[in-house]
């Protein structure tokens, strides 16, 4: 530290606490209290970073989270390294490192940066412009425009940290911890109601808490000293919870929020170990009250842009809270009496302020008074011109202004500077408010969009409202904040407030200077490098809408989504449209408010909390003889059995041969099962389904297919009726819930007058299935007592039967084609039942079998999987299966639109079997057929929806829908692939066994 | 978010309930006396407006019960809640 930048009042730095970290491989120090920019401005450095399109030197500007510039690569971990992290927000921690972004090989000397002297060449929409022809080139003009595009490096490795969500529930959410937010904390707080109050700082109070000029006093006290007693208050206060370091990152209907706390960024990497990182509140609030302050704008004037240009709000901060100059020799500029509490900031703390340039006739208010007492030299009814020195500011050039501002006449001045201080005025954050939905009005007296409309329960007070002095601030947020929270009293009816009160006011969106527009560079938008210039391109192309201008010149388009940018773009393109700016409305604000991690997002639900998951009782069997499992709905499913170092070719192939030829078993406990009881339990039935259930006896089992209005198949299973008014239904595994919530719907809505009682008991029963021609030894040997003979227990019926004291239910119903019992019992006993038919089937090589067997079994059958074989656009006839529809039944689901025009069509796809003319080939599911190869365009006729080998029939057998299927069979097709082209034959849908004789073993 | 009344269970997060679209639109009681265009006019014409519309709710992650909505579009606003089967109110 060459020069002496730290001065000796720092109330918020702790000096004791020396910190050191890196900054572009150089080691430097701060102290606990700062945050990384103040520590590097204490360093005497501004330069941080390179722009985004011409790599111009740029410095750090502002205190807080509207930072353009400032954006650093934190760490050098690539699982822990973080992109565009803005060092005027982050807390120094012992160990910090960081990396200036965009520029290389380092930010002193950036080979980009001739993209500045090209910058003639590189006007808004030049990207959209230049790389149109040929357009065949994009691919390759793409490949290097993505490499120099973007800022930082996003982590490469899985992020180790912790996160977190938690549900917040108060009356009143005040976001903002500013001098506004607290007052009206403590009114709500005195009226008994329970207070969340968030602020994204590390300390509350806001700007006022290091504010000391002489002029601003509260109840006759400094009005720093008067807000750390109230805040002293507040943290003793029972009914107001504190959550500092949290910023509110959107603001949703109905008073629904969500805010991040950033709970160890401020640690050093060491004391961050387990530690929860980040924590997102969700929070509903029955009131909110926003009191969010307000940012201040720059100035739009040429080459604005340099290292050591800064907002004034900014140097004054950096002086009064962190004890740090930006500068030894300051020029302030501004529009507004704000800059002029910077001036009385830079005189208290002895730091050299060379001159003042305002662009106002003059200003008589007290505050700007006492400057003009201090001998300040101070240029009324100027303008910056200009400004030199390309890694620091060290020059400025003013010049006067003529009365209509629109130019500048005189002489040029020049004027030394290390750092300038500049101020355009205002603007209130309404950044929560809009994402509300609330609609701003525009206020022409200070040129600033306010709250005016909103539907929500709601209130913004204080700067966030347009109150920017402290009278107005105070009083107007005590009296708002009682009306909104119908209060009659407060203890702070009788505050009295002094200030100072600014009486002239001028703005100009776009300085004029000596030279013409096109030779200057005006910058509105820092990070994006976008200026006056861009947006006054963009209009005389013809764009007209702000969202138009903002996305043809990326005005605002940044990580900090412009939020010093945008006024200035609305402002010029009101101007030069001769526009009303109220009329021209803004861009829309969208959440979140400042950038947020997919940590923060995801919070806890990572890994295997990513996406539930549900197992069946049987589950820890399948895993210990080595099965493979398939995702179906949240169900991990035995996919298949590998065996010794098998591939799953090899292991359906085995399991399905086993299957046909001795037995095989399936754990079917996923499909979805519905107790239906109650009197009307039939005609529900009836209705639901497209077939009829009316003649079904106790004791019998029924396929079912259930349509949805439109006609077309919604889902199958197999009913069972159990007693007089008593059913039970099983659904496809994925389509259970939906099912139950389908029938629900209709028995509440459309039928409330049937007796009917639907329960889900799909988790309450556990389902093995045990098939092939020695499934009825199987079963023999474990219900000793149960007459197993055709005529005692056919082919879709059902017996209840006891093991012990364990009630089974026995259903003789078949997916594969052969002979099969499906044994349904309590969950809790799921597991000992599969075992029970494992070891009796020892004998028989009874083989477990996974769904991709199961597949292949029902294939061969041609049977469908609903879901697989259709798509929401088939019907029963598509599906060649008449049969099922009753022609008897008056009305069911789905009935009057199977004959709507469009469902009778002849030319609607219809299901087929498919064979290959090579028994070997397997087709791939999902290949489109086609018929002609050489007409082009190619007609697409249908494609394959499952396909296979069997091992049983030595051959490939695939399901297809298929334009007209029906009227095809025996054609022959091609099934074109990438590198080759199938030939197919049209066939029968079923495969094997026409007869069903295997049913009976 | 929505906060939603269920009239069964009172006032809930959104995240516990499902739409089930326009409310009021009564199955056909004779299905088949109905013409193509009379069917359609059942099975796919919704309405989409800005302002009050009726809609239905179900509670499927609490009592799993039906209800009517009526919710401005313009503003997510619920300005009404009641039972299946009763009438649409005047608003």
């Amino acid at each position: 530290m060459s020069k002496n930048l730290r001065i000796n009042n720092k109330q918020f730095v702790d000096e004791t606490r020396k910190l050191s970290f890196v900054f572009n491989g150089k080691k430097l120090y701060g102290y606990k209290g700062d945050t990384l920019a103040s520590a590097l401005l204490s360093n005497d450095i501004h330069l941080v970073g390179r722009s985004f399109k011409y790599h111009r030197p740029r410095g750090i500007m502002t205190s807080g989270s509207e930072e353009p510039n400032a954006i650093l690569q934190i760490g050098n971990d690539d699982a822990l390294t973080e992109p565009n992290v803005r060092a005027t927000e982050i807390e120094l921690y012992d160990g910090l490192i960081c990396n200036s972004q965009n520029c290389w090989p380092s930010v002193n000397f950036d080979i980009g940066g001739i993209n500045n002297f090209l910058s003639p060449l590189l006007p808004a929409g030049f990207y959209y412009k230049t790389f149109m022809w040929p357009a065949s080139f994009w691919e390759k003009y793409e490949y290097f425009i993505r490499k120099s595009a973007g800022l930082g490096k996003s982590p490469t490795k899985q992020d180790p940290d912790m996160y977190d969500h938690r549900y917040m529930h108060c009356d009143i959410l005040i976001v903002g911890g500013g001098v506004s937010g607290l007052i009206a904390a403590k009114i709500a707080s005195d009226d008994n109601k329970k207070v969340l109050l968030l602020e994204d700082k590390e300390l509350l109070g806001g700007s006022l808490i290091y504010d000391d000029n002489d002029i601003s006093k509260i109840d006759n006290q400094k009005s720093s000293e008067w807000l750390k007693k109230l805040i002293e208050n507040i943290k003793n206060d029972k009914n107001i919870i504190i959550k500092t370091r949290t910023s509110l990152a959107a603001y949703h209907n109905y008073n629904f929020l969500l805010a991040r706390q950033n709970l160890t960024d401020h640690l050093s990497v060491n004391d961050r170990n387990n530690k929860i990182r980040q924590r997102l509140y969700k929070i509903r609030a029955k009131k909110v009250i926003i009191s969010t302050g307000a940012i201040e704008r720059p100035q739009v004037f040429h080459n604005n842009d340099r290292p050591g240009i800064m907002l004034a709000s900014a140097v004054k901060k950096y002086i009064d809270y962190y004890g740090v100059r930006c500068g030894l020799e300051n020029v302030i500029f501004t529009n507004n009496d704000s800059a002029y509490e910077t001036a009385l900031s830079l005189h208290k703390s002895g730091t050299k302020l060379n001159a003042i340039v305002d662009i106002r006739e003059n200003s008589s208010s007290e505050i700007v008074n006492k400057v003009k007492s201090l001998g300040v030299q101070i240029y009324w009814k100027h303008t910056i011109v200009n400004t030199k020195g390309y890694k620091r500011i060290n020059k400025v050039a003013i010049m006067k202004l003529n009365d209509k501002g629109n130019d500048v006449i005189g002489k040029k001045i020049e004027l030394n500077c290390d750092c300038l201080a500049i101020s355009g005025g205002w603007t209130p954050m309404v950044h929560l408010f809009t994402q509300s939905g609330g609609k701003l009005k525009f206020d022409n007296k200070d040129n600033i969009f306010v709250p005016d409309k909103t539907n929500l329960n709601q209130l913004s007070i204080g700067s966030a409202k347009g109150d920017f002095e402290l009278d107005d601030v105070l009083k107007n947020s005590i009296k708002d904040t009682k009306k909104f929270l119908q209060i009659e009293n407060s203890n702070f009816d009788k505050i009295d407030v002094q200030c100072s009160k600014e009486k002239e006011k001028k703005n100009i969106w776009l300085l004029p200077s000596d030279k013409p527009l096109s030779k200057t560079k005006p910058f509105l938008d820092y990070q994006n490098d976008s200026t006056a210039k861009d947006i006054k391109l963009a209009l005389r192309e013809g764009f007209k809408s702000i969202e138009h201008v903002k996305r043809y010149t990326t005005t605002g388009m940044g990580t900090d989504q412009g939020k010093l940018a945008n006024m200035h773009a609305l402002g010029i393109v009101a101007d030069t449209t001769n526009t009303n700016m109220g009329d021209l409305g803004t861009t829309t604000f969208r959440p979140p408010y400042t950038p947020l991690t997919f940590g923060t997002i995801v919070g806890r639900n990572v890994g295997q909390f990513f996406d539930i998951f549900r197992k069946t009782p049987m589950h820890d069997w399948h895993v210990d003889n080595n099965a493979k499992f398939e995702n179906v709905g949240q169900w991990k499913r035995a996919w298949y059995y590998p065996k010794d170092g098998e591939t799953m070719h090899d292991a359906v192939q085995r399991e399905s041969k086993a299957a046909r030829e001795s037995s095989g078993i399936l754990d079917a406990s996923t499909l979805g099962k519905i107790d239906i009881q109650g009197t009307d339990a039939n005609e529900f039935l009836n209705r639901v389904y497209t077939n009829a259930w009316s003649k079904l006896q106790i004791g019998k089992c029924r396929y079912g297919l259930m349509l949805n209005e439109d006609g077309m198949v919604y889902d199958d299973g197999v009913t069972t009726k159990l007693g007089e008014n008593h059913y039970l239904m099983t659904t496809t595994t994925g389509g259970a819930a939906n099912v139950m919530s389908k029938l629900e719907d209709y028995l509440q809505t459309e039928w409330p007058e049937l007796d009917v009682f639907l329960t889900s008991v799909t988790d309450h029963y556990a389902t093995a299935s045990v098939c092939g021609p020695n499934a009825k030894k199987i079963i023999n040997k474990i219900f000793k007592d149960l007459d197993l003979s055709d005529e005692s227990f056919p082919h879709m019926s059902f017996k209840e039967v006891k093991l012990g004291n364990i009630n089974c239910r026995v259903m003789r119903i078949s997916f594969t084609g052969e002979l099969s019992y499906e044994i349904n019992v309590e969950a809790s006993y799921g597991k000992y039942i599969w075992e029970k038919c494992i070891e009796a089937g020892k004998e028989f090589n009874i083989t477990p079998y996974g769904t991709e067997t199961m597949h292949l079994l029902r294939a061969e059958k041609g049977f469908i999987i609903v879901g697989q074989d259709t798509d929401g656009t088939m019907t029963p006839v598509d599906l060649q299966m008449d049969w099922i529809i009753s022609k008897k039944k008056y009305d069911f689901i789905g009935k009057r639109s199977l004959y709507r025009s469009d469902t009778i069509r002849e030319d609607r796809k219809q299901l087929v079997g498919l064979l290959t003319d090579d028994p070997n080939e397997i087709l791939e599911e999902g290949a489109q057929i086609i018929k002609d190869e050489n007409k082009k365009p190619i007609n697409m006729l249908g494609h394959v929806t499952s396909s296979y080998f069997s091992p049983t029939l030595k051959k490939s057998i695939a399901l297809a829908v298929l334009k007209e299927g029906k009227k095809l069979k025996g054609q022959k097709l091609l099934v074109p692939m990438i590198d080759k082209t199938i030939k197919v034959t049209v066939s029968d849908t079923v495969f094997l066994d026409k007869e069903n004789e295997r049913i009976n073993g | 978010m929505f906060l939603i009344n269920c009239p069964y269970c009172g006032e809930r997060d959104q995240s516990e309930f499902v739409s089930g679209g326009e409310a009021h639109i009564a199955r056909p009681k004779q299905p088949t006396e109905l013409n193509d265009d009379q069917w359609a006019e059942y099975l796919f014409m919704r309405k989409n407006i800005k302002g009050i519309q009726f809609e239905r709710w179900n509670h499927a992650h609490g009592c799993r019960k039906w209800f009517n909505v009526a919710r401005d579009t313009s503003n997510d606003k619920i300005e009404k809640i009641y039972k299946m089967g009763e009438q649409p109110p005047k608003l």
